[in-house]
């Protein structure tokens, strides 16, 4: 049958691939690719699970490429992952070892000498001559007594070949190694640190490190710690960082509110604006509603990440033209960008640049929805436009609206995008441990602590990851909720 | 309301048209300026609406030329903008497809078919979908930076790596889908299946070209999503030459390296024919957005 033999083709690959990955000492991948093998192999290979062929793609995307990850932040958030410990334990160990010093007394000059494609090495001082080697990976050389070699390379054509040499080990006839130490020579290496025992490695001098596993690091005599360190379990220790350290915790408590009030505001102005527009285009008696409509979705169709850098480049504070025309006709400069009131205001005006045709086109969708009859009976009592809004209107389109309320809530409370380009969440908060600016929301926050030049603090940034996915968890929960409400009634109605 | 005064009606009419046009005025304003500063010389320059003294020397740089002022030194170009959006499409197009094949094929199962459990999963999806990818970026970036270990080709600025995780987009695309297979009338699969037909036969020859107009505004959708796509991009994608036009155009406005003239054309070049597709398709995408979300 074509088809068994393919799905066991393919997942003898996924198999290998797995393999292969608990090999290279990645056991967590390969036991997903394990996993992904089995999975395959059982709904593609029997008959029974027929109909979940189709769905098996899609949930296996998911699952590793969004499930997976979020819930490995959180892991990281237990770990002291950061640019102090970024390796491996072997990896650390690996690094430590093979840092040595140049033994100045024994370094001699080198030459190299073509021998085929291949080459040798010819250390005229000791009157040497190298095995053949390739110079392509990491190789060993036994040297013997010769005579000088015909074809030696001119200098510049051996220094090209310099990554070959570097991981070349020549042996001495008397059994001693050198390696090349420089562009001109190679010399005796002696390692710094050498591995002695488990979790012990000897320095030069005879003093010892041990290694600790409690925080990632090995530690001499004197309970110094020696770069670099290792990734370990901290338990608990960045969530007590978090909630403890003052440097960090007022930030956070900052910026936490902050995240909340941005996205609040973005969704009651978004939605203001959006409705009002919505509400005058649906006007019977206005003309060129086409032309309107179309020039107001525009800040929509634009990329947000161009749009956002537009305005970063207009609201500049000293040659941006939104300044100048304040200054031209107002005489004031405001400092957007240093002063943090005035910096969240920018940033609200930005976001409900961006953010309100969206409302609108939803808005229009379910203005029409309200049944005519109900306004008209209300105006024939006498009420006035407005009270037939706030009456009839609203209360009519609100239910339906709310889940998209929430979702746009949701959107903005991880608007990273904004945040990064417009201000990248400065101006910063004075007297912090970490960067916290007035601007940052919690997902910009994140971010800068684990990708902006503040020492990749990803376990930490793991760790606030777990408190964003909390107040997430339960905006999704209720959106959820509403969600479900909504369809209801729909089909209720139905 | 119902019985209007013309002269109530007029007024009526001109403040709705003037509060539309300053309003349009407020909105428009930042287009204008970006048209014009794309025509001024130098970074800093500040002026009119319309340049005094007009110079292509921005837009020349951003399709990649080198620029001779008229005094004769000649400007390089700073980015390799047109570079960033070949890069930008290219990942668009593929992760685009493959969402779109594996959210068509998905959505068809969870709109047709009997599979266990469907309605959990359908949930557990949905629920996730609303978890921002914000949430997995330090995980995304420690898998990859392991992974390019193993092999360049799914580590840090591949663009393997980012179409893979672009690919995990599929939840709201398979919602907006299956609401539209929901809507097909249930006599079509049943005659297929009187006839003989396997579930997969009816799906490739009956709901596959039925779903061709809502397969091109997932596509679109999903094209437009990828483009714009920031947190994901940045945090995988590092080097200048691999980089998506939102990762590479945020280099323009360095603090230390400030090239407003130079972006605004670049900014112009890039934006308008996204735009000019989210225009054509932001008829469908707004109905498939409010449907999806809500025939659940």
């Amino acid at each position: 049958m074509p088809r068994l033999a393919f799905v066991t083709l393919i997942s003898v690959v996924l198999l290998a691939g797995s393999f292969h990955l608990y090999q290279l000492s990645q056991p967590m991948f390969g036991a997903i690719l394990l996993a992904l093998a089995a999975g395959f192999a059982i709904i593609f290979g029997t008959n029974r699970y027929y109909g979940a062929r189709f769905i098996f793609p899609g949930v296996a995307a998911v699952l590793i490429f969004i499930a997976f990850p979020v819930i490995y932040t959180i892991y990281i958030g237990f770990t002291n992952y950061s640019s102090f410990n970024l390796l491996s334990y072997e990896r650390t160990v690996e690094v430590l070892t093979s840092r040595g010093t140049v033994d100045k007394s024994t370094e001699q000059p080198f030459a190299v000498a073509q021998d085929g494609s291949d080459y040798r090495i010819w250390l005229p001082d000791s009157g040497l001559l190298s095995d053949v080697v390739t110079l392509q990976s990491e190789q060993t050389a036994d040297l013997a007594p010769a005579d000088v070699p015909n074809d030696l390379l001119e200098r510049r054509d051996a220094i090209k070949l310099r990554n070959g040499l570097q991981q070349l080990t020549l042996v001495t006839p008397g059994g001693g190694t050198i390696q090349n130490a420089g562009l001109r020579t190679f010399a005796n290496v002696i390692p710094n640190f050498v591995q002695t025992g488990p979790d012990e490695l000897t320095k030069a001098d005879g003093s010892v490190l041990r290694a600790n596993h409690e925080t990632g690091f090995f530690v001499n005599e004197a309970g110094e710690k020696v770069p670099p360190g290792w990734r370990v379990n901290v338990g608990w220790d960045n969530f007590e960082r978090v909630f403890k350290s003052k440097g960090i915790r007022e930030p956070m408590v900052s910026v936490f509110i902050w995240t909340f009030v941005f996205a609040a505001a973005s969704v009651l102005l978004t939605f203001a604006i959006g409705l009002l527009l919505a509400v005058i285009l649906q006007w019977p008696h206005l003309r060129f509603k086409m032309l309107y409509r179309i020039l107001l979705i525009l800040p929509y169709a634009v990329p947000a990440f161009i749009s956002i850098l537009v305005f970063r480049g207009l609201f500049n504070q000293n040659f941006g033209e939104i300044n100048l025309i304040l200054e031209s006709l107002f005489g004031i400069r405001p400092n957007w960008f240093t002063d943090g009131t005035l910096a969240r205001t920018m940033v609200l005006i930005v976001n409900t640049w961006l953010g309100y045709p969206y409302m609108m086109l939803l808005a229009m969708g379910f203005l029409q929805a309200v049944p005519e009859d109900h306004k008209k009976a209300a105006a024939l009592e006498g009420a006035s436009a407005l009270r037939v809004f706030f009456r009839i209107t609203l209360p009519q389109i609100i239910p339906p609206f709310l889940p998209l309320l929430i979702a746009s809530f949701a959107f903005n409370f991880n608007n990273l995008v904004l945040i990064f380009l417009l201000t990248r969440g400065l101006p910063d908060i004075p007297g912090t441990v970490i960067p916290a600016g007035e601007t940052d929301i919690l997902a910009s926050f994140t971010y800068r602590l684990a990708f902006d030049n503040a020492g990749q603090q990803f376990g930490l940034a793991g760790a606030i990851t777990l408190l964003i996915f909390l107040v997430v968890a339960a905006i999704s929960y209720a959106n959820f909720v509403t969600m479900r409400r909504a369809a209801e009634k729909r089909s209720g109605k139905a | 309301m119902i019985v209007e005064r013309p002269r109530d009606l007029l007024i009526k009419k001109i403040l709705a048209h003037g509060f539309m046009i300053c309003f349009l005025a407020l909105i428009m304003f930042p287009f204008v300026m970006v048209l014009s500063i794309s025509f001024r010389e130098g970074n800093f320059s500040v002026g009119s609406i319309i340049p005094e003294n007009p110079t292509l020397e921005h837009w020349w740089l951003a399709f990649g030329f080198d620029y001779t002022r008229p005094d004769g030194t000649v400007v390089k170009p700073p980015y390799p903008v047109l570079l960033w959006m070949w890069n930008s499409i290219k990942i668009g197009l593929i992760a685009g497809l493959g969402v779109l094949t594996i959210a068509t094929i998905s959505a068809y199962a969870f709109s047709r078919i009997r599979i266990k459990g469907k309605g959990v999963l359908l949930d557990g999806l949905f629920l996730i979908q609303m978890f921002p990818t914000t949430l997995a970026l330090v995980a995304i970036y420690a898998i990859f930076d392991s992974l390019g270990e193993v092999t360049p080709i799914l580590g840090l600025n591949s663009h393997v790596a980012l179409i893979l995780i672009y690919l995990a987009g599929v939840t709201l695309h398979i919602w907006t889908i299956k609401g539209y297979f929901d809507s097909i009338d249930t006599a079509l699969d049943k005659a297929a299946a009187i006839d003989g037909a396997t579930p997969w036969q009816t799906f490739r020859y009956i709901f596959l070209p039925l779903a061709v107009p809502i397969m091109s505004v997932v596509f679109v959708l999903a094209f437009i999503g990828f483009i714009n796509d920031y947190p994901i991009a940045s945090v995988l994608i590092r080097s200048e030459n691999q980089m998506t036009l939102a990762v590479g155009s945020r280099l323009y406005l360095n603090e230390f390296k400030y090239l407003w003239g130079d972006f605004a054309a670049a900014a112009i070049l890039s934006g308008l024919p996204i735009t000019v597709v989210f225009l054509i398709a932001q008829k469908y995408l707004i109905s498939g957005l409010s449907d999806g979300a809500i025939k659940g």
